[in-house]
């Protein structure tokens, strides 16, 4: 086995444990490469028939291309579509601009995942975070509790051992499990290539800009690149001293706004 | 592509080193973005101190305000041979668990021991928990030799205490011991003109010279059950490939259940030219006839099997407050068997710090103490020696909702 074959194995080992000890579990997708990929792999587990829904926490203010992609592959790779909008703040015109993004981030996001796990009952959710996007992110457990207020408590994580994870829990917690912590932003691209996996287009350079990281519109800011396909990507990324989420408002607003976000609920 | 691949961990006592080395071996090796040394400098300048390597790992705004680490992170960087994955364990007693979830996960380590203060609790502590976890290749190294003026005795004499530490815990010798100082950069990536008596390697030479996690593909097979799929009209098992390999007509064994079935297929998604699934895979197979099939049992090799029983004698490793007692019920996870246990005798209570034996047959295990356990399970489970297929000779205790301990099951002492 190679490299990727060992990240994929690990991956869907994780998913399938996830499946078998919860059973009533989303997977969050948000049309960014990261996730794209994850639910590459979850197709992989179940062998094309995914016995739970996918899950887009729509902000409303995501690209059009992020929209256009989700509708499309959805519907090819027939994963029941659940959509959380937190529609009451929506009414109340919350957006980043005037709200702020501790504001926005928190009620469009956060708050509208916390509705969409009421609403549906979620025992478990598997999200495509990963350890080098982000320092805080680093921290993370495979399998990661929160407690009903949604928090995450990071002074005082449980154990994890080996590939024993945690199964139990209590009440209205919910499991965050993450199975792709170990990829690394190079691993998903050179992963996407050889899966062929599709990839929403602002990825790719035009006019000498292009998105290394994707979500709401007023938040994402290109970098200059004329990568303009995934070959060029890899050999940018193999090259660059900038971080990933270097076009992502809400990681450096305030030094540990990620942590403050995270131990809210933020994905 | 194609570059091999190692985790290590970094461990030892609170206060030795570690988040630091840590960042000289970004800076070193050019792995850290432009953007993060900006970060780290930005928030240093706010807090008034002088650039600090380590706040490239802790991240936490309480280990930075405390200047320590709490919980466990893991980072990236490469050399020309490897691609690294760093997982930085944290030197507090307080947060032992956090770095054994940390070790749990590599495949080499590095201790570092203060040339000031020498082999302190935590150093020793986990050493053990090194030892314990079977990871044996392992670098130590004396740092911040800059604070005693680069001596070589001194050098010499902190080396000769560990030493003394890991023959006493029946360790083997340290793959390698090497002076740095990781705030100035000796023998880190260079080498050190402070230190010319020493001619050994630098951190990243040494680490070159590991080897990534052993390949078990042409031991005897062992598949633990992780599930079993309707899809269409196949019930596909699933599971990971332990050791061994796993092919179309292959004739294998069901335990604990000792029935015998034949690999019908291989199951791949997208992929109907699978025959073979190879060691460390998550794949799915068919059996041709229909055998009574579940979580937890184990495919196995028809001659080299591994053991069904259903009393275990284990080290035990306990991480909660709440200690263990003689004659509770537990849950013990070993791969994806999970079993109800009594604990049915503590032989032994051991200080991990100094190793000594508290208390022999005793009535309880503490927070942080290793024990020679015996555990009865209310079933039979499927265990193995742990040197062999590491994923079936080790175990977990749950303990209400959490992990509370982790144990390697002692073979040949059974029953």
């Amino acid at each position: 086995m190679d490299h990727l074959d060992e990240l994929e194995s690990k991956s869907i080992y994780i998913i399938r444990e996830a499946y078998k000890q919860f059973k009533n579990i989303a997977v969050l997708w948000s049309i960014g490469k990261d996730s794209t990929t994850l639910m590459w792999l979850v197709r992989k587990a179940f062998y094309g028939k995914v016995p739970f829904p996918a899950l887009h926490i729509d902000t409303s203010f995501k690209f059009k291309e992020i929209y256009e992609f989700r509708d499309k592959w959805a519907k090819e790779w027939g994963f029941n579509l659940v959509i959380g909008r937190n529609e009451e703040a929506l009414k109340r015109g919350v957006n980043c601009k005037t709200s702020g993004a501790l504001q926005c981030c928190g009620q469009l996001k956060t708050e509208a995942l916390k509705q969409a796990i009421a609403k549906h009952g979620f025992k478990a959710l598997l999200l495509g975070i990963r350890r080098d996007e982000h320092g805080i992110r680093a921290k993370e457990r495979v399998f990661s509790p929160r407690n009903k207020e949604f928090q995450w408590n990071y002074k005082d994580q449980p154990p994890e051992l080996w590939d024993q994870y945690k199964n139990k829990q209590e009440g209205e917690q919910h499991i965050r499990v993450h199975p792709m912590l170990h990829w690394t932003e190079l691993d998903i691209w050179r992963y996407i290539k050889r899966e062929n996996i599709p990839v929403v287009s602002l990825y790719f350079a035009k006019n000498g800009k292009r998105y290394r990281s994707i979500g709401c519109e007023p938040c994402c800011h290109p970098i200059d690149s004329n990568a303009d396909d995934i070959d060029k990507i890899i050999e940018e990324l193999k090259t660059t001293k900038v971080a990933e989420r270097s076009g992502r408002s809400q990681d450096k607003e305030a030094a540990y706004m990620m942590q403050k976000l995270r131990s809210l609920g933020y994905m | 592509m194609g570059k091999e691949h190692l985790k290590f961990v970094i461990v030892g006592h609170v206060d030795h080193g570690k988040s630091t080395l840590i960042g000289r071996l970004f800076f070193d090796t050019g792995c850290l973005p432009k953007e993060k040394i900006e970060e780290v400098k930005k928030i240093c300048d706010s807090l008034g101190k002088e650039l600090e390597f380590a706040y490239v790992m802790d991240h936490l705004e309480e280990e930075r305000d405390q200047g320590i680490t709490i919980d466990t992170a893991q980072t990236f960087f490469s050399t020309k041979k490897r691609d690294y994955v760093i997982i930085d364990a944290p030197g507090h007693r307080e947060f032992t668990k956090n770095m054994i979830t940390g070790a749990s996960q590599a495949e080499a380590a590095i201790l570092i021991v203060d040339a000031e203060e020498g082999v302190q609790e935590q150093t020793k502590r986990h050493a053990y928990i090194l030892k314990m976890l079977g990871l044996d290749q392992v670098i130590v190294v004396i740092n911040k030799m800059d604070l005693v003026n680069y001596d070589e005795s001194r050098f010499k004499e902190v080396s000769k205490d560990i030493k003394e530490f890991l023959n006493k815990i029946g360790a083997n010798e340290p793959t390698y011991i090497i002076p740095i100082s990781a705030k100035e950069g000796d023998n880190v990536a260079k080498k050190s003109e402070n230190m010319k008596w020493f001619e050994g390697m630098t951190i990243l030479e040494a680490l070159d010279t590991f080897k990534s996690k052993m390949d078990r593909s042409n031991l005897a097979l062992r598949m633990p059950v992780q599930d079993v799929y309707k899809i269409d009209d196949k019930r596909i098992i699933v599971g990971r490939v332990e050791a061994g390999t796993i092919s179309e007509g292959d004739k294998v064994l069901i335990l604990p259940t000792e029935e015998n079935a034949v690999i019908a297929s291989v199951e791949e998604f997208l992929n109907p030219d699978k025959k073979k699934a190879v060691c460390g895979e998550s794949t799915g197979i068919v059996t041709k006839e229909k055998a009574f099939i579940d979580r937890g049992m184990v495919l196995s090799d028809k001659e080299d099997k591994p053991i069904v029983t259903s009393t275990v004698k284990a080290n035990l490793f306990w991480m909660s407050k709440d200690p263990l007692r003689k004659g509770e019920t537990v849950t013990l996870k070993c791969a994806t068997e999970e079993a109800s246990c009594d604990i049915e005798k503590i032989e032994k209570r051991i200080d991990s710090s100094t190793f000594e034996v508290l208390e022999k047959d005793a009535s309880e295990l503490r927070n942080m103490e290793v024990g020679e356990v015996i555990l009865k399970t209310n079933k039979e489970i499927i265990v193995d020696d742990f040197n062999k297929t590491p994923e079936l000779g080790r175990f977990v205790i749950e303990k209400g909702l959490d992990t509370a301990g982790g144990g390697i099951i002692i073979m040949g002492e059974e029953k």
